[in-house]
């Protein structure tokens, strides 16, 4: 099964990388952005096909160390 | 003193850390490797170095924080004992929930080396015996992220119970965002735990301890520490 784990910053926590990625698109003339937040997306294989184990299994991930949840949310997908 | 300082892969800074340990405590610490699972008997302090660990893969620090090498430490500090944490070190201990908040990326981007001003602001900690509160000393940083964050409730509370001991500040001591070069909240640069036995801190004391560097201001951290442990004993 392949799954997806998706990493961004909290609301509120300062991401210069995201800020100095907003201003070259300014500069190159991409015009409309209004912010960018730049975040982790992690491709997983998990072994077997229980959809509800993987879950489990890949919460498990990000909380122990695909997040650090004081400054990071993250989303599991599991895409079959 | 029986110090240990331990080796992640990619750490580059347990050298100096030891050579700074031998010279200012006359004792050679061990070097324990990040895949043991106990610390040498008899270690008083566990020494956190800077440098790199696995490439800074994930977060800095990540990885290193969840070797077998830190349920040893976990259960050291647990009872007491005291951990130093620098730079790459200060980034492990907050990674593994031993210290709070996170170092985020430098607020200008850039990875930062050279020598800043530390405010000394207190003297009653292990750590910091060697120096009167409000001392200036300068020492060296070298990093990329050391811009120091927690939340507001976290930062109020090592505040308010003093557990925030050294400042990036002006020669003389005024905390000015001129002076804080990598924008960290309160211009905090080293922090304490709850219990007052662990330590972390971005510049690196370590590296100003020789008279032929020119700079010794780092050396009272290490007589302070070897003192406190002589006591113990």
């Amino acid at each position: 099964m392949k799954a997806r784990i998706t990493v961004t910053l909290k609301t509120g926590i300062l991401d210069p990388q995201g800020k100095a990625i907003e201003g070259a698109l300014r500069s190159l003339g991409v015009e409309g952005v209004a912010s960018v937040r730049q975040g982790k997306v992690f491709d997983i294989e998990i072994e077997g096909s229980d959809r509800a184990q993987a879950e489990a299994l890949l919460k498990q991930a990000a909380d122990r160390l695909l997040a650090n949840t004081v400054i990071e949310n993250y989303h599991v997908q599991v895409l079959g | 003193m029986k110090a240990a300082v331990l080796v992640f892969p990619g750490i580059n800074r347990e050298r100096d850390m030891a050579r700074t340990l031998k010279l200012t405590s006359g004792h050679e610490p061990a070097m324990v490797w990040h895949a043991d699972s106990e610390l040498p008997a008899g270690t008083d302090l566990v020494v956190i170095p800077g440098g790199f660990s696995y490439g800074d893969y994930l977060r800095c620090g990540a990885i290193a924080a969840r070797s077998p090498i830190m349920d040893a430490v976990r259960s050291f500090a647990g009872k007491g004992g005291l951990v130093l944490g620098v730079c790459n070190g200060f980034q492990i201990l907050c990674e593994a929930g031993l210290l709070p908040g996170v170092l985020m990326r430098n607020e200008n981007l850039r990875f930062i080396c050279r020598d800043v001003y530390l405010r000394v602001e207190r003297s009653d900690t292990p750590f910091t015996r060697g120096y009167n509160a409000g001392q200036v000393i300068r020492v060296p940083v070298a990093h990329g992220e050391g811009n120091y964050i927690a939340d507001g409730e976290t930062i109020a509370r090592l505040e308010g119970e003093g557990r925030v001991v050294f400042r990036y500040s002006s020669p003389d001591g005024m905390i000015d965002p001129n002076w804080n070069h990598n924008g960290a909240i309160n211009a905090i640069a080293g922090i304490l735990n709850e219990r007052g036995n662990v330590l972390g801190m971005m510049p690196h004391p370590e590296n100003h301890v020789e008279p032929a560097i020119g700079v010794t201001d780092g050396r009272g951290l290490f007589a302070g520490l070897t003192e406190a442990l002589g006591r113990a004993a």
